[in-house]
């Protein structure tokens, strides 16, 4: 059903801090009815959910987890004009529910007291209530709901608990419209504040400024040092000017207005939670015995380091049966396409799929194939993360590698995510979502694509086997070969944390971001919510990235196809009836009874086999792609490369390891090679320049290897980086850098292997 | 006393946050504000972060984070 259909009644806001179990209590509110779309200029998604009441239709805008208002980022910005109802494109949001986890109820409330000052109707959804009574918390919700002035629900999101109650005060506000909560006590802004806040209206209005209308965007204006409204806002140096003289108090009270606004809420908090909270020494406390070992020194890193090796072995193997199905289907596929449509009868004993068949089965199916392929290792480990990630591990993780990270300017936040990179680019790019500092972000989606992904083996296995000898090293250790490999690992992780650290010193420099990480309370995954956002990520991207790389896998196949020159047609032509008639007679000798099924058999033998192979060839060396070969070739040199290497690594743009299969048909072997194929591998060892020269010398092995260790020859990388950056400069600027510094890696590894 | 100073498993309180800009806001935010009690509870592998606790919740925070805390540690191991 199409969630855009009938105008909802009411639109609500959900909001809470991280780790309260807003996403859960998204999904069992809205379950399968959810969009996602994208804002202009932030990472951010807008998620938004609908259900249907008796009443009507109820929207509800998922707003990312947060402690507070103050926003210090586009993205956190987003939230405070959302709440405004300051973005004009959109409706203002009627109300706000708002999930707190009753465990940490202090804390959570502040967020809650700056969602009071918006003067909007407020729901609160007191969650994990069985954390808290773990804890020996015992919470008064009548007391609470009294003091706030708001309805508040006991709740357990994750077994459904109190959604009932939640959906009866929604009815209610359906039928009759909600007021704003009236606490109590209502907070109060401390004379400097509320004195500054009077004296920028008052201002503004004289100097005919204009400001944000609503109460709580101006706060922010005033109070959030380098804050994101303070950055929207003063753009002339009047204003910034005028600002820093509103945050200066008279001289008597030092205290800045940010920490006089914490002060003050903590204040409140503890009027409105006196009496509230019933603490009884707690039993044992299992997160405080878990996470001694860990995060045990050693203990805890070893277990770490076995589960990220099972993490890795899991994507990387665990979805090679699903993904060779999908490959075995989507071949299925192409030949029973291949089959219906009549091939093109080139001459005797040849016959060829035209170009009907040709753009459906190279073009479209393999396309697609390409694309759908990797949603097992994206499923796989999505599943994984978010099971780390909702148990409360995630965190522990992100507190171990800490240091190990800000080697390269990172957090500990972007290890998983880079390690994720190793099996596949693109659900590491996915995954950078768990870090909320957006320049952190980006740099880490940045340089994953340069992590060694499994994309990468087929090209080194193919190159090392053929061209570095099996030999050993240190007395018999370790393989020449195998040593090869790592070093072409370490060559992604070194280069991954060198570019890391140029880009936050450059391009993404900023304030380091605080890495105040909160470690939950250890819990049980739940099912329900993890399965729907499973289902989201594999939607997302069958959904966006397939539809672009299927264009531009059929651009270059069109590339690679055209034009069909009618010449090489008629040479094929003229050698292939002379031989046919030379094995025809050859037949007649031998079986005096000539078999039509034998016929037809003949022509699969090798030789057609390979005639066909050679005819493919010939087109393809005359294709627009091979011109545009010869043409960069000399673009190449530094590499050592031909213009067979240089087609094949341009043909290869959509997805690196087609490179085998568009080698395979350059040197004349045809398609369906794989890997192993040693006539491949023997092939590329006799591969010879024109004049006779040896062609993959080992700089050029070399030069290749490194070139796809670094380069972003995959263009589902290159879409998802788009959807993830939400711009196509930064997607196209990750494919610039990696081929620039691929091309300069090719040529250095080229001189190198010169030399040995 | 520096918060990175303080030994492993005692308890503290927050007698003041230096003012940092948007770092210091969300460290009182999340309750790392004076007034506040908070105990060390471990560090990492590396020495860094460190982790507290502070009202209810855990917090891992980093050296250059903490050093901004100045603290008064609690007379008795409670």
């Amino acid at each position: 059903m199409n969630p855009t259909l009938a105008t909802p009644r009411l639109r609500i806001a959900l909001i809470g801090n991280p780790n309260t179990g807003k996403s859960t209590l998204f999904n069992a509110l809205t379950g399968l009815r959810q969009r996602v779309a994208n804002y202009p200029g932030v990472t951010v998604e807008k998620k938004i959910g609908r259900f249907r009441l008796d009443g009507g239709e109820v929207e509800l805008v998922d707003l990312p987890g947060t402690y507070s208002l103050a926003a210090h980022s586009p993205d956190e910005m987003l939230t405070v004009s959302l709440l405004s109802g300051e973005i004009s494109e959109e409706r203002p949001v009627d109300a706000v529910l708002a999930i707190v986890d009753s465990s940490n109820l202090e804390r959570n409330l502040y967020l809650v007291s700056q969602l009071l000052d918006l003067g909007l109707p407020l729901i609160v959804a007191l969650n994990r209530v069985d954390v808290a009574r773990r804890k020996g918390m015992r919470i008064d919700p009548f007391l609470l709901e009294r003091r706030l002035g708001a309805p508040v629900v006991l709740m357990r999101a994750d077994r459904g608990e109190g959604l009932d109650r939640l959906l009866e005060i929604l009815g209610q506000w359906l039928n009759t419209p909600p007021r704003p909560p009236l606490p109590e006590q209502p907070f109060q802004w401390p004379t400097p504040i509320a004195r500054a806040l009077s004296d920028l209206r008052a201002r503004a209005n004289h100097r005919e400024w204009e400001i944000p209308a609503s109460d709580a965007h101006l706060a922010r204006l005033l109070i959030d040092e380098g804050g994101a409204a303070e950055e929207r806002w003063s753009t002339t140096p009047a204003r910034k000017k005028w600002l820093r003289r509103a945050r200066c108090p008279p001289a008597d009270d030092a205290v800045p207005l940010s920490a006089l606004e914490v002060r003050s809420r903590y204040r409140w908090i503890q009027q409105i939670t006196e009496g509230i909270i019933e603490r009884r020494p707690s039993q044992s406390f299992p997160t405080d015995r878990i996470d001694r070992v860990l995060t045990h020194r050693i203990a805890g890193v070893l277990i770490f380091a076995l589960l990220m090796i099972g993490l890795f072995e899991t994507i990387f193997r665990g979805a090679q049966p699903a993904m060779n199905a999908i490959e075995a289907l989507f071949a299925w596929f192409g030949v029973a396409v291949g089959d219906a449509i009549p091939d093109q009868e080139i001459q005797l004993g040849i016959r060829r799929p035209g170009a009907l068949e040709s753009l459906l089965v190279d073009g479209a199916i393999a396309g697609i194939s390409g694309v759908v392929v990797f949603l097992p290792q994206i499923l796989l480990l999505f599943l994984l993360i978010g099971i780390l990630e909702d148990c409360g591990y995630m965190a522990r993780a992100a507190f171990l590698m800490d240091r190990v990270m800000s080697f390269c300017g990172l957090s500990g936040k972007s290890f998983i995510p880079m390690l994720s990179g190793f099996a596949c680019a693109i659900p590491a790019v996915m995954g950078t979502r768990v870090i909320e500092n957006r320049r952190d972000r980006l740099a880490t989606i940045l340089v994953t694509p340069l992590m060694t992904c499994s994309a990468r083996l087929p090209v080194y296995t193919l190159l090392i086997a053929a061209f570095i000898p099996d030999s050993t090293l240190l007395g018999g250790v370790l393989g020449l070969q195998a040593a090869t490999m790592a070093a072409l690992y370490a060559l992604g992780i070194l280069s991954a944390m060198v570019m890391a650290a140029l880009l936050k010193r450059t391009l993404l420099r900023g304030p380091t971001p605080p890495f105040v990480l909160e470690l939950p309370t250890y819990q049980w995954p739940c099912v329900r919510s993890l399965g729907l956002r499973l289902l989201d990520r594999a939607m997302a991207f069958l959904r966006r990235a397939g539809t672009v790389i299927f264009a531009v896998s059929v651009l270059v196949w069109a590339a690679a196809y055209f034009p069909r020159s009618a010449t090489i047609d008629a040479e094929f032509a003229a050698r292939s009836a002379g031989m046919n008639s030379e094995s025809r007679s050859a037949q007649s000798v031998e079986s005096t009874r000539p078999d039509p099924a034998e016929s037809e058999e003949s022509l699969e033998s090798p030789t057609c086999l390979d005639r066909s192979r050679e005819w493919e060839a010939a087109h393809l060396e005359n294709s627009f792609a091979a011109r545009l070969g010869r043409q960069l070739e000399p673009v190449f040199r530094p590499l050592g490369w031909d213009w067979r290497i240089t087609v094949a690594t341009l043909l290869s743009l959509p997805a690196r390891e087609v490179i085998v299969a568009t080698l395979g048909t350059l040197f004349s072997l045809g398609e369906g090679l794989s890997e192993n194929d040693t006539s491949l591998q023997s092939a590329l060892q006799r591969a010879a320049w024109p004049d006779g020269r040896p062609l993959f010398t080992l700089g050029v092995a070399l030069s290749v290897m490194v070139f796809f260790a670094l380069c972003c020859q995959c263009w589902s990388t290159v879409i998802v980086i788009r959807r993830e950056a939400n711009s196509w400069s930064w997607a196209l600027f990750t494919f610039g850098y990696m081929t620039i510094l691929a091309y300069v890696g090719g040529a250095v590894a080229h001189e190198i292997g010169e030399l040995a | 006393m520096r918060l990175d100073l303080l030994p492993v498993g005692t308890r503290a309180q927050v007698e003041s946050v230096e003012n940092v800009g948007s770092l210091t806001q969300r460290l009182m935010e999340m309750g790392v504000a004076p007034g506040a009690k908070v105990r060390l509870v471990r560090l990492a592998p590396l020495g860094d972060p460190l982790e507290i606790e502070v009202n209810d919740s855990l917090l891992a925070l980093r050296k250059t984070e903490a050093r901004l805390v100045l603290v008064r540690a609690a007379a008795d191991r409670a």
